[in-house]
């Protein structure tokens, strides 16, 4: 019974580290190889033990799909492809191709020159990694190998997220990655058309949440900085460096030229001014909107918004910053932070998610008094606000993505458990699709009926289309034909067809039954009867009586004897061909029945 | 190098259209006409090849077949038919005989036994489909016919089982456009089964072929515009439709959905999987409203579009349209919507400050949640956050339509409109300002929401601001704050974009009008009085300090105790401002003054008004022209021209009719001007200097009927009649100026011709008018007509020249309404002593903006004029899509001006002016064969015979700099 594996290594019931496996039709491969944020030792990484213990990598996995340049979703490959060892096909879409390496050279950077941790990868590694790497255009099927292709759709979340469709045969898996299904400043909705795949991997990070209308979020978004900034507050929006930031940036740059606003908005350097480098170059990637206007002026060429440097954190006055990165875990926003932190007239926005154990998180739950590293305690002041501008989908999103893909199975990842079970249910309810949320490490096995394609000649299919009456979808219809099985191939072909491509001679199959009648006249009388009788019951059938005192009906044959033993009873003779089953079965039985007596 | 780039950059850019003048030549004599079915016989037997017979069809598709000759045309296109075997050709026939049929005057019931015929024996599926279509163009030429399209249908029916697509869809859409709409066909029809044509399409939703299901729908929704009543049966088949895999089907059916729903929206529908039931136009709108979150965004926009015209719909249904129920964590939320309410409503004003007010209230019991309603929830919530801005512009005019319609409704979408404010695309913006305008009568806006509509006043748009100045005009605020702070928002605006002066005076103007009440408490504050000092007298001519006074004046009217408040400047500026600013301020009931007697003048109708009356009698004083000598007629007309003039320039509401018959008079002087030339007393050779006069004369005399013609709005027939005379004859008075000073007879012989070809012009147009022109120059033209046609061309000079002497004095009827076309370009302001600087042979685009006045089908006509110092002048066609109608009778252009030229040594101005394009030839009467042919009517009405200037024109300084190497 061919079947469907999913095992996730990470994102199982958990957010970070996505890194799942997916066995189809005899195809391995895995999607995404993510870092998480929480961790600082192994467990940041996939345990990719779970692989190598049946040998190497390369032996085992077909091709390895990255969704988009997030962290939590790439963050590992390095490590993976260089140091596990991983020479086969990478694939991702070309911002994400673009973009990924900076992120992970970034990452390298605060790990091994802030944090001094010792046997990371190495630039040169990401180099050599990315030299594995494929890429893709939206809507583009990719051949990996002969039987596995691959398909990228648009995502949202951030630029170049793709949710992928892995095919084998008529066996599909969907992987949705991170998606978002409602449409912001800079990136369109996502979209899939309806391939009904076997199995639907969808991540559920918003599963317990129905959002607010986004245009509600963003004015209160804008009217929070605009009145920190205009009591002198300064601001602080702790973003990673790509994705919300953009948006953001994109909402204030067009709020300040509006409302003629001269408060300074800083955007921390290095990495952003690289990112929107690429912002400005994938311009087909982004909404309708600046895909429309790019040609008078591309939006992400910012007017009001400067680089930053460390010194203008301590100038007086306001002014807002985007610093990275967005869970306030390291970095320049948590250095920002803490200077900020003790006026109250300053204010942190918190516009995405925070993993637990980020101070991010603490601040978001309510805590006042943060331990930092030394025994240190920070008091915090400032205000704390939370804007919802995470780029997921919500509960709604995701069962509307679920309704548009029509999938047979659906199974959640990158979400927490308590949260997924009710999605889960209301998945089961509303779609009677089953749903499954395996833990990290544990397999789900689906078994799928693959339908197996069969060729049919066009001679055939109309001969016997001709016969009928008009096609009905709703009912099946009888075919008479040969299966011809040849070289893992088959076709459907007309038996004369099939005698010919075969080279057999035909075989003729008849039928004979003695029908015993009580009749004392003479043979010839008798089949005179009979054909008269037959003649009367049968007005469609072409029914002959031959001078040799048989009957003919059609192509089956009867003929009347004396019975040896009995010269009162007759015995007839019926033969007919396997063709003309029916008709002949059905004469025996009414031959059976005798012939009607008031006939002379 | 150059010179070639910028040519190409004209090609790209702008459209110069040069007048070609021997277009209108071509058609004059068709002398082929009879042999045109024997030429194509013979063409097409001559043709050997499969593909010279078709290129002998194509050409002579381009050609058009007169009504006579299309039974005969088409008995030979048959013959070919038969003889034929490739299906190309075949399939070019057929649609061929498709064309033909459609011929105006042509019955083609005799061709369709051969097509029938033909049709049957066809194989090529092709071939089939067309032959069907033109089977259906024959059964719409006869409508009336029932027995032919009982045939048809007939022969529909039996294709319908065709396995190829393109047939089954010809099939369908013949049974939707002739299915019989009685059922009882069975009377006539002997034998005849009754065909339930509904039945038999329905059949065909579940067709294989997508392409088939669409039409399938199309054909039961062209069903219902014929007027045959669907059965409601086909609800349900059309609502399993709406899961169907291709975009096109689902959008048809959400369409038949639609139709279905407005047919019998009182039905009882049974709710699936639960015992209740609902009314069939609650359950379709649910329906409707689930695809406004389907895949394809063409289904959105046919989704969001329907919804505004499901008016039944029960209130409950339509208000969870704009309800998500929002959770966090499993926790129910308010929206912000709710949240802003309940601070405005607790009299606090939002904040945003405080920590914790969206935080997530109560617990959800996580079995009643349901993720997908199939009802109605948030579909609009959906739509106005749509990807696409077609959606989101479809979703406002829904949400405007069912406003109207609901003020309950109305009262809750406003929060939803106000967010719509801050949509990133500028006609979306734009679109949900006049929804909401229209609106207005229904909602009062609260403080929270009025704070965030004026922030739009900021926008760079000048559409926005002024859509936004609209709307305040028609709001209703609910306290004095809010009018205080509208006030402050727009005297801001007025700061940060002074061109708005007018449009924020006249919305403060309604403003004070509406709110009386709301105004009163707050005067003291706005004209800084103070109870114990004296204050400083303002700036008169402030236009904060105007718009600040006309708010209060508005107000006073209907508040008798406001005066009180004012102080004695206040009064002083009112008396000015009355008079200056008469349209914006009201008459008011001032202590110690006497009323105005303007609540008098209101209730007189126009015809009693005395400067009306003026008009008519100075326009009867011109009827007595015909029995004053020359000198005194010339003072007459004089006299009356400079009364009209006056009259228009003091009443703009007689403006249009004073300068329409000022223009009138001045041709009848010019005309008795220039017959009161000597010229016509001496002998021809020696006054050529004074035919100057005359021939100038006369050519100031068509300019001025051309722009009667085509300036002014409103002109009738009649007038036409009288205009299209007068320009007769100054083409009369050309003509013999030009007789009297050309020597030799061979010029004449032209222009005589073409003058009689312009009488006879004049004959066919305007026959039905003759009557009235009785005594007139034409009349007596007509009269001596056959004498005229044999004459010579100086005995025709002659007596053309005694005809227009005689011709009386034609009295120009005045029509109801008349408005005089005019333009003012506001930008180019042509102030600016900066020079726009380019690289020549390149181009500078020019943003130019203006508004038209009683301009008819601006689109076509206005064009700009761009003049070089070099006197080459550029004409530009804007494109349609630059004129913005933002209310009756007004157009906005909005379009950029590509400029280019040579290297210049020094900056020099060029002028833009816009002009008035016309083409009298407009008025003739088509001939039948355009529509049914292959030529596009366009070509023929979009020659430009001449342009009329409008507005003034504006310099712009411009430098072309040689290119640098």
């Amino acid at each position: 019974m061919p079947e469907i594996r999913v095992t996730p290594l990470g994102a199982g019931q958990d957010v970070g580290r996505s890194c799942i496996l997916v066995s189809i039709g005899g195809k391995n491969v895995m999607l995404d190889c993510g870092m998480h944020m929480g961790f600082n030792d192994d467990r940041r990484f996939p345990d990719f033990s779970y692989i190598t213990r049946n040998g190497r990598l390369t032996d085992f996995l077909d091709c390895v799909i990255i969704s988009h340049f997030h962290l939590d979703h790439c963050g590992a490959l390095p490590y993976f492809s260089e140091m596990v060892g991983y020479d086969g096909p990478i694939y991702m879409t070309h911002p994400t191709q673009a973009i990924c390496p900076i992120l992970l050279e970034d990452y390298r950077k605060i790990a091994v020159d802030k944090k001094g941790e010792a046997n990371f990868f190495t630039s040169q590694m990401i180099k050599d990694c990315m030299k594995k790497v494929v890429a893709v255009h939206l809507h583009q099927t990719v051949q990996v190998d002969d039987e596995l292709e691959i398909k990228a759709y648009y995502a949202g979340h951030v630029l170049g997220a793709a949710m992928f469709q892995i095919k084998v045969g008529s066996e599909s898996v969907v992987y949705t990655g991170d998606y978002n299904m409602t449409p912001d400043r800079h990136l369109g909705a996502a979209w899939i058309d309806k391939c009904r795949p076997n199995l639907l991997i969808t991540e559920s990070t918003y599963a317990t949440t129905i959002r607010d209308s986004k245009r509600c979020r963003e004015r209160d978004f804008l009217k929070k900085v605009h009145e920190a900034v205009e009591r002198g507050g300064k601001v602080l929006i702790p973003v990673f460096a790509l994705g919300r930031a953009q948006e953001l940036c994109i909402l204030l740059e067009t709020f300040w030229e509006r409302m003629n606003l001269k408060a300074p908005i800083y955007f921390s350097t290095g990495l952003t001014e690289k990112a929107n480098h690429y912002y400005k170059l994938f311009i087909t990637w982004t909404n309708q909107k600046i895909r429309k206007t790019f040609v008078q002026r591309n939006m992400f060429e910012f007017k009001h918004i400067k680089a930053f440097d460390r010194a203008f954190a301590d100038n007086p006055g306001p002014m807002v910053v985007f610093a990275t990165p967005g869970m306030l875990h390291a970095g320049q926003s948590l250095q920002i932070f803490r200077k900020w932190a003790g006026n109250e007239k300053n204010m942190v926005i918190m516009p995405g998610y925070c993993v637990q154990g980020t101070v991010g998180h603490k601040i978001l739950s309510g805590q006042r008094k943060l331990e930092m590293e030394g025994r240190q305690v920070l008091e915090v002041k400032m205000q704390v606000e939370y804007m919802s501008f995470s780029a997921h989908a919500d509960a709604k999103g995701i069962m509307q993505l679920v309704g548009q893909a029509e999938p047979e199975n659906v199974l959640l990842v990158h979400g927490e458990a308590k949260k997924m079970e009710f999605l889960k249910q209301k998945i089961e309810q509303e779609f009677r699709v089953n749903c499954y949320m395996p833990a990290n490490g544990e397999t789900v096995t689906l078994p799928t009926s693959p339908s197996i394609p069969v060729g049919i000649s066009l001679g055939l299919l109309k001969r016997e289309m001709a016969q009928g009456l008009l096609p009905d979808a709703k009912k099946p219809r009888l075919l008479h034909g040969t299966l011809i099985m040849k070289d893992s191939n088959f076709r459907l072909v007309s038996s004369e067809q099939a005698l010919k491509e075969l080279g057999l001679a035909e075989h003729q199959l008849r039928f004979t039954c003695r029908v015993h009648l009580h009749d004392p006249r003479k043979e010839q009388e008798t089949a005179l009867r009979v054909y008269s009788h037959l003649k009367s019951v049968l007005k469609d059938h072409c029914v002959q009586h031959l001078p040799d005192g048989s009957v003919t009906v059609e192509s089956i044959l009867i003929q009347a004897a004396a019975h040896s033993e009995d010269p009162g009873t007759k015995v007839l003779l019926v033969s007919w061909t396997y063709q003309d089953e029916e008709l002949g079965s059905y004469l025996t039985s009414l031959l059976k029945k005798g012939l009607p007596q008031g006939a002379t | 190098m150059a010179a070639h780039l910028k040519k190409r950059v004209y090609e790209e850019f702008t459209k110069v259209v040069q007048q070609q003048q021997e277009e209108i030549a071509t058609k004059k004599l068709r002398l082929t006409k009879p042999s045109k079915s024997a030429a194509l016989h013979i063409d097409l037997c001559k043709a050997t090849s499969p593909a010279d017979a078709l290129q002998y069809l194509l050409q002579f598709a381009r050609k058009p077949v007169e009504a006579e000759s299309v039974e005969g045309v088409v008995r030979i296109l048959l013959e070919h038919y038969y003889k034929e075997n490739d299906p190309s050709v075949r399939l070019k026939i057929a649609s061929l005989l498709g064309l033909l049929s459609k011929t105006a005057g042509f019955s083609p019931d005799c061709i369709m036994d051969d097509a029938i015929n033909i049709l049957q024996n066809e194989k090529s599926h092709q071939v089939l489909a067309q032959l069907l279509d033109t089977l259906l163009a024959i059964g719409t030429k006869l409508p009336e016919n029932q027995a032919i399209q009982n045939r048809l249908v007939d022969v529909a029916c039996k294709h319908l089982t065709d396995t190829s697509h393109g047939v089954r869809n010809k099939c369908l859409q013949l049974l939707g456009n002739l299915g019989s709409l009685e059922k009882s066909v069975t009377k006539d029809g002997e034998g005849l089964a009754v065909r339930d044509v509904q039945k038999i399409i329905g059949d065909y939703f579940s067709d294989q072929d997508p392409r088939v299901r669409t039409a399938a729908i199309k054909a039961m929704l062209q069903l219902h515009e014929r007027g045959l009543k669907l059965h409601q049966t086909i609800y349900n088949q059309a609502c399993k439709l709406l899961s169907d895999d291709y975009e096109q089907v689902r959008s048809a059916a959400v369409q038949l959905i639609w139709v279905v729903s407005q047919l019998y929206p009182e039905s009882i529908v049974p709710i699936p999987s639960s015992n209740e039931e609902i009314r069939l136009v609650d359950d379709a709108f649910g329906k409707i409203c689930h695809m406004v979150s389907d895949g394809s965004w063409v289904v959105r926009v046919q989704a969001a579009k329907l919804l505004g015209s499901m008016e039944q719909v029960s209130s409950h249904f339509l208000e969870q349209t704009l309800d998500k129920k929002l959770m966090s964590d499993l926790r129910r939320k308010r929206t912000a919507h709710e949240r802003a309410k309940e601070l405005y409503s607790s009299g606090e004003f939002s904040s945003g400050r405080k920590w914790g007010d969206d935080a997530p209230k109560e617990e959800i019991d996580t079995g009643a949640v349901n993720l997908i309603e199939s009802g109605a929830c948030g579909a609009f919530v959906h739509g106005l956050e749509d990807e696409m801005y077609e959606v989101r512009i479809a979703a406002v005019e829904a949400l405007c339509m069912l406003a109207q319609s609901s003020p309950s409704f109305a009262e809750k979408c406003l929060d939803f409109l106000v967010d719509m404010f801050n949509d990133e695309i500028e006609e979306v913006r734009l679109q949900s300002i006049h929804t909401m305008r229209k609106i207005s009568n229904n909602i009062t806006l609260r403080e929270d929401q009025l704070d965030t509509v004026l922030a739009v006043l900021e926008d760079s748009s000048r559409d926005i601001r002024e859509a936004l100045h609209e709307l305040l005009c028609c709001t209703n605020v609910s306290t004095k704050e809010g009018i205080h702070l509208a006030l402050v928002e727009l005297l801001k605006n007025l700061t940060k974009y002074p061109t708005d002066r007018d449009s924020i005076w006249k919305c403060l103007k309604f403003l004070g009008s509406r709110h009386p009440t709301l105004v009163l408490p707050l005067v003291p504050e706005l004209l800084s009085t103070h109870p114990f000092f004296d204050t400083a007298e303002p700036d008169m001519d402030d236009p904060a300090y105007i718009a600040v006074l006309v708010l209060i004046f508005n107000a006073a009217k209907t508040c008798p105790t406001m005066p009180a408040l004012f102080s004695d400047h206040t009064f002083r500026h009112y008396a000015y401002l009355r008079d200056s600013l008469s349209h914006l301020v009201p008459a008011l009931r001032l202590p110690g003054r006497k009323l105005v007697s303007s609540t008098l003048s209101a209730n007189i109708t126009p015809h009693e008004d005395p400067s009306h009356q003026f008009l008519q009698q100075s326009l009867e004083r011109v009827y007595s022209l015909q029995h004053l000598d020359p000198q005194g007629a010339q003072e007459l007309l004089e006299l009356t021209i400079r009364d009209l003039q006056r009259l228009g320039e003091l009443q703009s509401e007689l403006a249009g009719v004073a300068d329409f018959s000022a223009t009138y008079l001045r041709c009848q002087l010019l005309l008795i001007k220039a017959l009161q030339e000597k010229l016509w007393n001496v002998a021809a050779p020696l006054y050529l200097k004074q035919s100057d006069l005359a021939s100038a004369a006369a050519k100031q005399i068509m300019e001025e009927t051309y722009k009667m013609e085509f300036m002014y709005s409103g002109v009738e027939n009649k007038q036409v009649v009288i205009i299209h005379h007068m320009r007769l004859q100054a083409k009369a008075l050309q003509l013999i100026v030009t007789a009297r000073t050309t020597r030799g007879v061979d010029p004449l012989f032209g222009m005589c011709e073409k003058f009689l070809q312009e009488v006879d012009f004049f004959q066919r147009c305007f026959i039905a008018d003759l009557p009235h022109l009785q005594d007139s120059f034409v009349d007596k033209l007509l009269d001596l007509m056959p004498r005229l046609m044999t004459s010579k061309p100086v005995e025709v000079v002659k007596i053309v020249q005694t005809m227009l002497r005689q011709s009386t004095f034609l009295h120009l009827p005045l029509p109801e309404q008349i408005h005089k076309a005019s333009a003012t370009i506001i930008e180019p302001a042509g102030e600016s002593d900066n020079p726009l600087r380019f690289t020549s042979g390149l181009v500078v685009a020019l943003d130019v903006d203006a508004t038209l006045e009683h301009v008819q089908d601006p689109q076509n006509t206005v064009k700009v004029q761009v003049l070089y110092p070099d006197g080459q002048a550029q004409m530009i066609h804007p494109k349609p899509a630059d004129f913005r109608n933002p209310g009756p009778g007004r157009h906005r252009l909005i379009t950029q001006v590509y400029l280019s030229h040579t290297a210049w040594t020094e900056p020099c101005q060029v002028e833009v002016r816009l002009l008035l394009a016309y083409n009298s030839n407009s008025r003739l009467p088509k001939s039948p064969w355009v529509e049914g042919g292959e030529v596009s009517p366009q070509v023929e009405t979009s020659v430009i015979e001449g342009t009329i200037p409008f507005s003034k024109s504006v310099k712009v300084y411009i430098m072309p700099k040689p290119a640098r190497r």
